[in-house]
């Protein structure tokens, strides 16, 4: 049976929205049986969606949907080539209903839109199961939305079905790939080793261009090729679930053992247990070897029994950030920044906790509670950039927070300038485990376009 | 004996979790590895990030790969949705990691 190859358009909400079509047109000339794949859900991304739908019903999925899917939707069509995105976000429907109208302004024949369901616990009968899982930590007055993660075989069923697009709002990202391998190969639920090989190659491919030469590149050390024109990736997937990873023709960027290695590694804790609503995938013994240019096989990924429950996320309100920043510079530029953060510290330190950075002296590597600040001496740096953060319920507070830090145009230490401040809404999250019974994922076909 | 980082010896990156993070670290050459695992342990890496006050450090070896994966606990100020910090993903700390002074 021929390979199937999976390229990547996305790998978060905000991607690149020209990544996808230079993919499609490799997929095209390499010929054989292919997918697409886009991934737009980090962890917050999905509860922003569902703040989007609640202040408009029409909004909640992926805000670039449109600009990600209008350049390869008709040669995806044409093609054969099935499309799987979790750009359904908080609302899949949406999401399937602006898909219609875009095949229907190409003057296509309606595609079969797959639209996934379960994964949404945000409505009463999901509200309470959640309840029961949280119990005393459930605050229902600030409940924003609750999500499960689900996993790859309703996609392969939907695509079995015939979907030529499967829209889904939260699934495991590696499982937007496996879904499609799944169907392919006709994988049985416990094929462990496969499972799991198609798991990693979902991993490998589920942040867009991190594996192709995007986010590796240190000059001198780790040097990128054409990286302001980046290649995203692909994943020919074998029977057996190894894999080889390349990228989109002609492009930029680099597919070697190192930027396998390190997006390998990304976001996994234990390597012999990386659990997925799929399988548990095990890299402790996998390889990774370079079989030509920019062309990289991952094999020797085995797989054990997937867990019994499945992970959701579940959204709080959770008050209001505000930030504000001013800059010194000159002659004892570091000492006024310090001196500007103790007025801050004596005006507002007593109504809320304050963050300070000095930028261009220390302003990632610290935490909180400004320890790292607190020990490094005041030195002689003449371009700082002071920077404020706190956090509170009430927004009254954090509007003053920034007032104070606006104050300081006038009243603050001499020279301060580029005064810039921001508030926005935090959303708080929690995490529990479900049995799956309880959960059950399914699918349906989008109705017809009016 | 010569002094120097890790970042002359290996490449590194960081992925985040809830308030964990993981960071990667990966020999560019594989006759380096054993050297790292001698001298990079999760005692040291603990130590070289005091200020962030890790809960726990947990490595785990991948000798296949030439690599290691840390797991830092309680570094984020409770995570991407609480934390205060610029960088409240964590991810310019794998270059901090390399920073580490090391013994060929």
């Amino acid at each position: 049976m021929q390979a199937l190859a999976v390229g990547c358009g996305a790998g978060f909400s905000g991607d690149r929205v020209d990544a996808g079509l230079p993919v499609v047109r490799t997929l095209i000339a390499r010929g054989g049986p292919a997918a697409m794949i886009y991934e737009n859900l980090a962890e917050r991304t999905l509860a922003n969606q569902h703040l989007s739908k609640r202040s408009n019903p029409q909004l909640g999925y992926e805000p670039l949907l449109e600009l990600q899917l209008r350049p390869v939707l008709a040669e995806c069509l044409a093609h054969g080539i099935t499309i799987v995105g979790n750009f359904g976000a908080a609302n899949p429907d949406g999401a399937a209903r602006l898909i219609q109208r875009l095949a229907q302004e190409f003057g296509l024949a309606p595609p079969r839109i797959a639209v996934l369901r379960g994964d949404d616990l945000s409505d009463d009968e999901g509200r309470a199961i959640v309840q029961a899982h949280l119990g005393e930590s459930f605050d229902a007055a600030r409940f924003v939305c609750a999500n499960v993660y689900q996993g790859a075989f309703e996609i392969a069923d939907a695509i079995c079905a015939g979907a030529q697009i499967v829209v889904t709002g939260r699934v495991a990202d590696p499982s937007l790939t496996l879904g499609p391998a799944i169907a392919h190969y006709g994988w049985g639920r416990e094929q462990w080793d496969a499972l799991a090989g198609g798991t990693m190659a979902g991993h490998l491919l589920e942040c867009g261009a991190q594996v192709s030469g995007g986010y590796f590149a240190d000059p001198g050390m780790k040097d990128v090729p054409g990286l302001d024109d980046v290649g995203f990736p692909i994943a020919e997937i074998e029977a057996d679930g190894s894999c080889v990873i390349s990228k989109a023709d002609g492009k930029g960027g680099l597919v070697d053992e190192r930027t396998v290695k390190e997006q390998l590694l990304y976001e996994v804790h234990d390597p012999a247990a990386y659990i997925t609503p799929d399988v548990v995938a095990d890299i402790s013994a996998a390889s990774v070897t370079a079989v030509g240019p920019d062309r990289v096989r991952l094999s020797g990924v085995r797989g054990h029994p997937r867990t019994a429950t499945l992970k959701a996320n579940v959204f709080f309100d959770g008050g209001w950030l505000g930030e504000g920043e001013i800059s010194y510079a000159g002659p004892n530029a570091e000492a006024r920044a310090r001196l500007a953060m103790d007025v801050l510290q004596k005006r507002m330190g007593a109504l809320l906790t304050l963050r300070f950075d000095l930028i261009g002296v220390s302003s990632i590597l610290g935490d909180d509670a400004n320890r790292q600040l607190k020990q490094t001496p005041s030195g002689q740096a003449q371009d700082v950039r002071l920077r404020v953060a706190g956090r509170h319920e009430d927004v009254a507070v954090v509007d003053r927070l920034l007032r104070e830090l606006t104050a300081l145009w006038t009243g603050g230490p001499a020279g301060g300038g580029g005064v810039r401040v921001a508030k926005r809404q935090r959303l708080s999250m929690q995490s529990c485990l479900i049995a799956r019974e309880q959960v059950p994922s399914c699918f349906d076909f989008a109705t017809k376009a009016h | 004996m010569t002094a120097q980082t890790l970042y002359a010896l290996a490449h590194a990156r960081t992925g985040d979790k809830g308030n964990k993070v993981n960071i990667s670290l990966i020999a560019y050459r594989a006759q380096d590895y054993d050297l790292l695992v001698a001298q990079v342990t999760p005692e040291r890496v603990a130590a070289h990030f005091a200020h962030r006050q890790p809960g726990l450090v947990t490595r785990y070896l991948l000798p296949g790969l030439g690599a290691m994966n840390f797991v830092l606990e309680d570094v984020l100020d409770g995570g991407v949705n609480d934390s205060l910090n610029l960088d409240m993903h964590g991810k310019g700390l794998s270059f901090h990691l390399l920073t580490l002074p090391v013994n060929t």
